[in-house]
């Protein structure tokens, strides 16, 4: 292994009792908040504004300190080390990217590294690394922020986030400043990235079906700071804890469940597509088969998986995937 | 009676009547013992006072940046250093520093440093603020943040003072020759008390051609010192 690629691993994040009291307000920003987000998983942040989501994320790297409870990192406690050392092992991915417009994409990628004396050979590998890992050319190395559409520089602040090859990462509303096609392109190439890199990652955000796309695990938060629901997206759309995670979930919920499953997990090997079936992918979503179901009007789609046939899914299949309790 | 005496010898070649506004005759005779040397003086007195009030100003904008009491208190005397009358200036420190260049430099540069430090300190304070967020976040100190980032993204601001700066400073250097015989002043306070023009003029086209010149060459140096701002898409 190079020195460029020295793998760390992942560490878990673990909130134990943590309350946060602005000077001045009445009700907590966040209230004896106690989770464990697991290792190499990416836990998504959501409620409504003044929920505390972004509180959440900022006392991880102390942006905002707290009183009482504890947050640690692999075990150690976030207020054992100077805040510097803390941050500097937290890659921070922000909604604004904030990358330095007065240095080359380059130079931005090298601040850290610069910082922990890296040598010159080093950080230029790592960049030209990063740059690859990001899907951007690494004549981009020479460019300077304000030549970079809203995408690229997206890319590159998570390529500046992994700079060190942090094992904990936190992201406020990363994409939530993309245009629709953008954002869906970066998000399907953040999850391609987090199989790649394992990363212990807090991801806030107001969008729910973000939060299912990208969430091992979500947390509802409510407004006060109270979790109501901590799970992954498939419990809390097949049980939602109470009235208010069903509604923030939203009323489709039983929808955004088909998209949480590919065709593959229900298709039924031994049943025949009728003649007029469509096909549809054996990776795409129950949603994707059950929107193609209804447009054609026949009684089953036909899977395929490149060119074979898997098998057949109806109608029935795809409901009974939906109400059937989570596994 | 013999021969009418010159009416002014020294400054009159025989080609020059005193009527003409601008002998090219005397310019070229007296370049070299005149003019030259008093825009080399002109522009190494520029430069000291631009140079020190920088110096001093960027220093003064760093240490006020996270101390508001020093930035108004600062504000406020360079401010008041500002109003005093030019002239008067000079001839407060004579009694100290003598008819010297020392006199000079300290009315010159006291002069630069309310534009200097107040478009320093404008700069630092109007970075970005997302660049601020995601340095915090990503682990630098505050030092780190002022001087790797405020301080570098405050050179346009600190550039367009120097500018300013700089084109001030050589105009009050003429002035500043009534307490030391420095500079492009000097010839135009000698040909004041004569009735010979050409030199008076010839020096005073000088300081606006040093003064336009330097604004160029400033704006050249920001050219090469701030390359980001002239980046396209």
């Amino acid at each position: 292994m190079s020195e460029t690629t020295t793998e760390r691993p992942a560490a878990d994040i673990v909130f134990d009792h943590v309350t946060k009291r602005y000077p001045g307000q009445e009700t907590p920003a966040l209230d004896d908040l106690s989770m464990t987000v697991p290792a190499g998983e990416t836990c998504c942040l959501v409620g409504p504004s003044g929920g505390g989501k972004t509180t959440a994320m900022k006392l991880v790297n102390r942006l905002i300190d707290f009183e009482s409870g504890d947050i640690t990192i692999g075990g150690n406690s976030i207020r054992a080390v100077d805040v510097t050392t803390l941050r500097r092992d937290i890659g921070y991915v922000i909604q604004q990217v904030g990358l330095f417009p007065h240095m080359t994409i380059a130079g931005n990628i090298a601040v850290i590294p610069g910082l922990l004396g890296w040598s010159k050979d080093r950080i230029r590998k790592r960049t030209d690394e990063l740059l690859d890992l990001v899907r951007l050319d690494r004549s981009f190395g020479t460019r300077y922020p304000a030549q970079l559409s809203g995408g690229q520089q997206q890319r590159v602040g998570l390529a500046r986030a992994l700079a060190v090859d942090p094992p904990v990462m936190l992201m406020d509303e990363p994409f939530g400043a993309l245009d629709p096609i953008t954002r869906t392109e970066i998000q399907d190439e953040f999850l391609n990235l987090e199989s790649e890199i394992s990363k212990t990652v807090i991801f806030v955000t107001h969008d729910i079906d973000e939060a299912i796309k990208m969430g091992d695990k979500i947390a509802v938060l409510r407004q006060g700071g109270v979790l109501a629901q901590y799970g992954t997206a498939d419990e809390l759309l097949a049980h939602p804890a109470d009235d208010y995670v069903a509604d923030f979930v939203g009323a489709d919920r039983g929808l955004k469940r088909l998209s949480l499953r590919r065709m593959r997990e229900v298709v039924n090997g031994s049943a025949a597509a009728p003649d007029d079936a469509p096909a549809v992918d054996a990776d795409a979503s129950l949603r994707i088969g059950l929107s193609t179901l209804f447009a054609s009007g026949a009684s089953a789609v036909r899977v395929t998986d490149g060119g074979r046939v898997l098998g057949a899914v109806t109608l029935d299949q795809l409901q009974s995937a939906v109400t059937r309790s989570t596994s | 009676m013999g021969e009418p005496t010159q009416v002014i010898p020294v400054f009159s070649g025989p080609q020059c009547a005193p009527s003409n506004p601008f002998c090219w005759d005397w310019i070229t005779a007296n370049w070299s013992s005149i003019l030259g040397p008093s825009l080399v003086q002109h522009i190494y007195i520029t430069l000291i006072a631009v140079v020190v009030g920088l110096v001093i100003s960027v220093a003064a904008a760093l240490f006020a940046f996270s101390r508001n009491w020093f930035a108004g208190g600062f504000l406020a005397f360079s401010t008041f250093l500002y109003t005093i009358p030019s002239l008067a200036f000079f001839l407060m420190f004579v009694p100290i520093t003598g008819l010297s260049l020392t006199t000079i430099e300290i009315g010159l540069t006291s002069y630069t440093l309310l534009l200097l430090f107040r478009n320093t300190l404008t700069g630092l304070r109007t970075v970005p603020r997302s660049a601020v967020e995601a340095a915090e976040g990503m682990g630098l100190t505050p030092q780190q943040i002022l001087f790797r980032i405020r301080l570098p993204l405050a050179l346009p601001s600190i550039m367009a003072g120097v500018r300013i700066a700089a084109v001030t400073v050589i105009s009050l250097a003429t002035i500043a020759a009534s307490v030391a015989p420095l500079g492009l002043g000097k010839p135009i306070f000698d040909a004041i008390h004569t009735l010979f023009d050409t030199e008076l003029v010839a020096a005073a086209l000088l300081t606006i051609a040093l003064a336009l010149v330097t604004d160029v060459i400033v704006v050249g140096l920001q050219y090469l010192v701030t390359p980001w701002t002239r980046v396209r898409r």
